[in-house]
């Protein structure tokens, strides 16, 4: 089936999703358990992957600046921007989209072959709102904050690496850390996460809402979440990126 | 009373229900008998609204449920119990939540009252001892049996049962039955349940309707179902050998 017919599903089942909530306190728990599911689920990975890969783009900024002209404070320069602008917002969300994404179709598209959602909307609930609005909320919410963590660690990590290396000293890492800082670039990397949070909840959710078939295609609709849900961020991400920087 | 009327529906060109005419009455246990696959699930659903006829219209209480919006079919959602084929239990929620869920969505019933509700209703399934296990937790009968407890949590109006005893054991396979049957007279309610037990037939079909192929092949009370002369019917209640025999001896004496 082509993109245009996805599109529209995609688009009228969001307009479901947004509609009137039958009970607030119901999508109150609901968005709870999701922060807790989507939001601190993830911290361990993020963690891991901030402190290494933030060690790791140190030390490859080191080795490009091997010349005497360059001062040693550019490595933390070059590092703190590679992993605000694009490091932490969009490589640590396609890592999520991986994790979260893949997570939220398997449990809708299980809830859809084992007539779990049936369940729910003979019971005259709105299913879609029900199971993927407080989904999509709880990861814009909870997302920037997992961004703005893995900002730090990266850091902390290209400080670990790079001293513990001699590729730069602690005081030029810090001072370029802090040279010409354009907070703006934060702001920049915030509206991204923003909408990579809504981007790989609502495509996943998407999958997962329609699949026909049983634990075969739960795996298949899991599996096209995650990479649907990256390339959409991947074009996103060139597009905002027109938009906001230039 | 839930009136069904001209109901056609086919899926990607392969028709499954043809010309559906059958009406439910209030406060007496419907079934719905008939070979697998000839269309049982598929007429429940669009009886329910989760498929859509290609034409023909289901009637609830003269209210033409078929072309109403989502907005006003849920006023009559809200009045129905839906047992499904497979129990389609929330695998996060635990036995006792499930019972509650429907409760805690549409009531103003306190944390309390809804604990005591699900105890009644998972007491009268016979099922006491598993408030607090997840459904992966418990085997296909007890699944079956929450089930039926969470259908008639929120006091529906309208029960529907799709194989309500498939995969039970004789004696918890009766208890279901006479449950269902007992609630229907108690609660004067619309109940159609859907069945290839003969055993349940002849317990309590107050008003049978044979599907083949699609399109109703016979009506009646339980009582006429042996004395009938369509031929598929009979072919499909005498499958077994046994059942043979035993028509032959019943005609035999007389019966
Ligand atoms: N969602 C669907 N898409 C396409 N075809 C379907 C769908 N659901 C059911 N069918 C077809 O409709 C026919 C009737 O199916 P149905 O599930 O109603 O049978 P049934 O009478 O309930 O059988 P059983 O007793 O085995 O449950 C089958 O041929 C089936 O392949
Ligand atoms: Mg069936």
């Amino acid at each position: 089936m082509n993109w245009f017919f996805h599109i529209g599903r995609y688009y009228i089942m969001m307009v479901r999703v947004f509609s009137k909530p039958e009970k607030w306190s119901i999508y109150r728990n609901q968005f709870v358990k999701e922060i807790d599911n989507l939001g601190i689920g993830s911290l361990g990975i993020v963690l891991i992957i901030s402190v290494f890969m933030g060690a790791v783009i140190t030390i490859q900024s080191a080795f490009g600046f091997e010349s005497p002209w360059i001062p040693l404070y550019a490595v933390g320069v070059a590092s703190r921007d590679s992993i605000i602008l694009e490091f932490s917002p969009t490589i640590v969300s396609l890592i999520l989209a991986g994790k979260v994404g893949s997570n939220i179709a398997s449990e809708i598209g299980t809830m859809k072959v084992t007539e779990q959602i049936d369940a729910l909307e003979i019971m005259g609930i709105n299913s879609k709102a029900y199971l993927i609005l407080p989904k999509i909320v709880a990861a814009v919410f909870i997302n920037p904050f997992l961004i703005v963590i893995s900002m730090f660690l990266s850091l902390l990590g290209g400080l670990i690496g790079g001293t513990m290396t001699g590729a730069v000293t602690s005081y030029q890492f810090i001072y370029g850390i802090q040279y010409d800082f354009r907070p703006y670039n934060v702001t920049y990397a915030l509206i991204k996460t923003l909408f990579f949070a809504f981007i790989i909840t609502s495509v996943s959710a998407y999958h997962g809402y329609y699949t026909q078939g049983g634990a075969l295609e739960v795996g298949k609709s899991s599996t096209n979440a995650v990479v649907y849900s990256s390339i959409v961020i991947l074009l996103f991400n060139f597009i905002l990126t027109q938009i906001l920087l230039s | 009373m839930i009136e069904v009327k001209n109901i056609y529906k086919s899926f990607n060109g392969k028709s499954v229900l043809k010309d559906i005419n059958v009406t439910f009455e209030k406060g007496k246990t419907n079934l719905i008998i008939g070979e697998s696959g000839s269309g049982k699930t598929v007429l429940l659903k669009t009886m329910v609204g989760l498929f859509h006829p290609d034409s023909g219209s289901v009637i609830y209480e003269g209210r033409n449920f078929s072309n109403m919006k989502f907005e006003e079919r849920k006023e009559i959602r809200k009045e129905i119990g839906m047992l499904f084929q497979g129990g389609a239990l929330f695998d996060s929620l635990t036995v006792e939540e499930n019972v509650m869920f429907p409760l805690g969505m549409f009531t103003n019933m306190t944390l309390a009252e809804q604990k005591d509700r699900a105890d009644f209703c998972l007491e009268r399934v016979n099922l006491q001892t598993a408030h607090k296990l997840f459904p992966a937790e418990i085997s296909g009968g007890m699944k079956k049996r929450v089930a039926i407890a969470r259908a008639i949590a929120a006091s529906p109006k309208y029960l529907f049962c799709d194989e309500p005893n498939s995969g039970l054991d004789p004696k918890t396979s009766i208890l279901i039955d006479n449950l269902i049957y007992e609630l229907t007279e108690e609660l004067n309610i619309t109940t159609v349940v859907i069945t290839h037990d003969m055993n349940s037939v002849m317990e309590i079909g107050d008003n049978i309707s044979f599907l083949y192929k699609g399109e109703i092949n016979w009506q009646g009370h339980r009582e006429e179902i042996m004395r009938t002369d369509s031929v598929e019917l009979n072919n499909f209640v005498y499958a077994s050998e046994f059942m043979k025999k035993l028509k032959q001896s019943l005609s035999h004496h007389g019966y």
